[in-house]
């Protein structure tokens, strides 16, 4: 391995930037939250969150711009949660209330999601696509727009309050408040038509509810982005407990590499000529000053840590400077950092010695542990894959399979059945028809057996009979009162019962629905 | 135990309160100062809440608040703004003929739910809250009507009842006691000629001498083929409806002594709206004519 000249390794800046959970004090009880700088980081990390900020934003506020035609008797939102009329669009999918457990499918599907990704790779969810994350993302570009990076930001902080840094507070306090009710104001056109929403919310008539809802997601988007941010995740968030629980010794996990860093060394080039065991740890610090969660990922894993992997960055850039491999501070999974943590302390018979894990040319012995995608894939991982799967798979069967057309029958509880004065029996019920397109139908109401019942529908002029043709309402529930006599000499017969069948004569979707029919027992 | 108040627990670190407990001392761990604060602001909130809504009773009432907020006032509002809704709907109503009514569909569900709650507060205690009635008591939903089965005709019951004295328009009739005018056995006759006319087997014999007796006795108001009749509100003997209970014991008990139901007059007591509510409800009963 190539060692580049001293100037190089010198131009690496030094920081001053300790973690606000250091082991060496403890904190008293009510000691103020320290404030936390973090400075820019570059690499390609950073570059992986800021697509995924690109594309999570991007799909929060676009989507309910998303127009879908359905015809004229339904709403042309793509995505549209429509609460007062009990509907839920999703591009060609229209889910019905009783149909809710599509939803609670993709949300167990989102819990098995969660799962999957957290066993596999970490806590990839906090670290990249967790709200709290992405905003307070977005709220640091825009702190470090109007207030610079790290340095400057800590000198504003600490110096008096001058008209030059009023003016920047305000102005960095404004935008965020800007944001949030851009969050808030997204959030709300997924409940109404987006474009007569935002008319009626400029104009100041829109339901209170939205302002309330936009009033609230603001306050909460500015708190916890803009003013608590890591203190979100490190007191408020359940998840972090729960998602440590499922890590395992092959999950990955942000790791330093303290087999090949120690002994760290501020001095490297003079220790190394004093004979001393020098590792590749300069002690810069860059890993602690990028770190959001402003923790030092060198004193191990923590609670804090959410994996965004800035530290990898800060340390490569780091590495590239110094002319050494990359990855002191890496994704690896604990089984792989035990084992060349073995190779490194002989064991564990002695402290950490670096040259150990190298050859005499400086290059990783041969027994040193890389990433392999390989170890991914185990037990574990494909195990929450399948049950995602079968779940998936089991909604996309629901979701084809399902009806557009469904009958619903209510019998009369009071009177449950009326003697006619020629002897025959009358059963009252209650017929709704859904009717779960958005489209004009006519359904033929048919009964099936009893072949002596016939039937009315109250408030039509078709008089009797056992099937009808009755025009439904496009994407509404048609109720009908309906009557079923049968004469007093085929009583016998209702003990079988009948059915009520819905048809739809184009398509032949029907339903099917088996009632009983009550009658006095003596008229048996 | 003079440093109580000084001991520091070796382990944690922590300043203890000085309470100890057969060596056991316990850490001075204050709750956290946002919880404190918190609950301060509860404890303020229940005394605003108390200053400004109706909280403390007294002897005869509780205070009133400054807000001078009521319940009772809230369900008044609530009341007069569902009163208020339901205005336009009450006046053509009360403007319109029942006929008009039923015309109208929007107008006739309204009358429905309206009269169906009618019903359950004037009329269920006699008809059932079905409208399924019950012996001496006339089920309304099947399509036997003494006095007739259109919306006007049950309109013209409602409003002036049956037998209601002091109305001078209600429905009256009045079937004879035959306990004097016929012998026992000629009773057992004419009831065995009527039960036969339903289609239930009876003594032969019986049925004979018993046609007789109908046709001299009964016939003049129940019509000579026993179907009865709506002007002298004579039920129909010939169908399977028994208002007074069914079989010969039931219907000699009747010729005996006949029992007369009677039918409070409605329209002064609840108005003429809600009687025309109460036709239409139950005329969609199933029924109607």
């Amino acid at each position: 391995m190539l060692h580049k000249p001293a100037h190089k390794a010198g131009s690496v800046e030094r920081l001053e930037a300790e973690p606000v959970n250091a082991a060496r004090h403890r904190k008293p009880l009510y000691e103020k939250r320290r404030k936390i700088f973090p400075k820019r980081a570059e690499g390609r990390f950073r570059r992986f969150k800021w697509l995924v900020m690109l594309v999570t934003l991007g799909i929060y506020y676009m989507t309910p711009w998303i127009r879908w035609d359905r015809g004229e008797h339904a709403p042309d939102q793509a995505v549209l949660i429509d609460l007062s009329a009990r509907r839920f669009y999703f591009f060609f999918i229209e889910i019905w209330p009783q149909e809710f457990f599509f939803v609670a499918g993709l949300l167990v599907m989102a819990g098995f999601g969660l799962f999957l990704v957290t066993s596999a790779i970490g806590r990839a969810w906090c670290g990249y696509a967790c709200p709290q994350t992405v905003w307070v993302d977005l709220f640091l570009v825009i702190e470090r727009f109007i207030e610079g990076d790290r340095n400057a930001r800590m000198r504003l902080d600490a110096g008096p309050w001058t008209l030059h840094k009023i003016r920047k507070r305000v102005a960095k306090h404004a935008i965020w408040l800007v944001i949030g009710v851009a969050t808030g104001g997204a959030w709300i056109f997924y409940f109404a038509d987006a474009p007569t929403l935002l008319k009626s919310f400029a104009a100041l008539q829109a339901p209170p509810a939205a302002y309330m809802t936009v009033a609230i997601l603001t306050a909460t988007t500015y708190v916890f982005g803009g003013l608590m941010r890591e203190q979100v995740c490190t007191y408020m968030c359940p998840w972090p407990r729960i998602q440590a629980a499922m890590l395992d010794e092959n999950s990955l996990v942000v790791t330093y590499n303290d087999w090949r860093g120690e002994t760290r060394s501020r001095h490297a080039k003079k220790a190394a000529a004093a004979g001393e065991v020098v590792g590749d740890c300069v002690d810069c610090n860059a890993c602690v000053a990028v770190c959001p969660m402003g923790i030092d990922i060198r004193d191990g894993q923590q609670l804090e840590c959410i994996t965004c992997a800035l530290c990898i960055d800060a340390c490569d850039g780091v590495m590239d400077k110094l002319g050494r491999e990359r990855g002191l501070i890496s994704y690896a999974t604990l089984s792989d950092y035990a084992a060349n943590m073995a190779l490194a302390t002989d064991g564990g018979a002695t402290t950490i010695d670096p040259r150990r894990v190298r050859g005499a040319n400086g290059a990783f012995v041969a027994g040193i542990r890389h990433f392999n995608w390989r170890t991914i894939f185990r037990p574990r991982v494909l195990v929450y894959f399948g049950v995602w799967v079968l779940v998936g798979l089991g909604l996309l069967y629901a979701l084809v399979s399902r009806d557009r057309l469904e009958l619903n029958v209510l019998h009369d509880r009071n009177p449950q059945y009326v003697v006619e004065s020629d002897g025959s029996v009358r059963n009252g019920y209650m017929i709704k028809l859904l009717n779960m397109i958005p489209e004009q139908r006519r359904i033929t109401l048919a009964l099936e057996g009893m072949p002596s019942a016939h039937m009315r529908i109250a408030g039509r002029a078709q008089g009797d009979g056992r099937s009808f043709s009755v025009a439904v309402d496009p994407d509404k529930v048609t109720s009908l009162k309906v009557f079923v006599t049968v004469p007093k000499a085929k009583l016998a017969e209702a003990e079988e019962g009948i059915s009520f069948r819905a048809e739809d004569p184009s398509s032949h979707e029907r339903d099917v629905y088996r009632a009983n029919f009550n009658q006095p027992e003596t008229a048996k | 135990m003079a440093d109580k108040h000084k001991h520091v627990d070796e382990v944690s670190g922590v300043d203890t309160t000085g309470h100890e407990w057969d060596g056991i001392r316990e850490l001075n761990n204050p709750m956290p100062r946002w919880w404190v604060y918190t609950f301060y602001a509860t404890i303020l909130w229940a005394v605003c809440y108390a200053i400004a809504y109706p909280s403390w009773p007294m002897l005869t009432e509780a205070t009133k608040g400054v807000l001078g907020y009521s319940s009772r006032a809230e369900v008044t509002a609530e009341l007069s703004a569902a009163k208020a809704a339901q205005a336009s709907n009450l006046e053509r109503i009360a403007s319109r003929t029942v006929e008009d009514i039923m015309a109208d569909p929007q107008l006739k569900q309204f009358a429905i739910s309206a009269g169906a709650s009618a019903f359950k507060v004037n009329c269920a205690q006699c008809h059932g809250s079905g409208g399924a009635g019950g012996k001496g008591f006339p089920n309304l939903n099947d399509d036997e009507w003494l006095w007739g089965g259109k919306p006007e005709e049950i309109y013209q019951t409602i409003a002036h009842g049956v037998r209601h004295q002091g109305d001078g328009e209600t429905r009256v009739s009045e079937m004879p006691a035959f306990a004097d005018m016929l012998a026992s056995e000629e009773l057992r006759a004419t009831a065995a000629y009527v039960v036969s006319l339903t289609g239930i087997p009876s003594n032969p014999a019986l049925v004979e001498t018993g046609e007789q007796l109908f046709t001299d006795n009964c016939a003049s108001c129940h019509g000579a083929d026993a179907k009865g009749s709506r002007e002298f509100g004579a039920p129909n003997l010939a169908d399977a409806i028994w208002l007074k209970g069914e079989g010969e014991q039931a219907i000699i008990d009747q010729m005996r002594s006949p029992k007369h139901g009677v039918m409070p007059a409605w329209l002064q007591r609840i108005g003429d709206p809600v009687v025309k509510e109460l036709a239409i409800f139950v005329h969609s009963l199933g029924g109607g004519e």
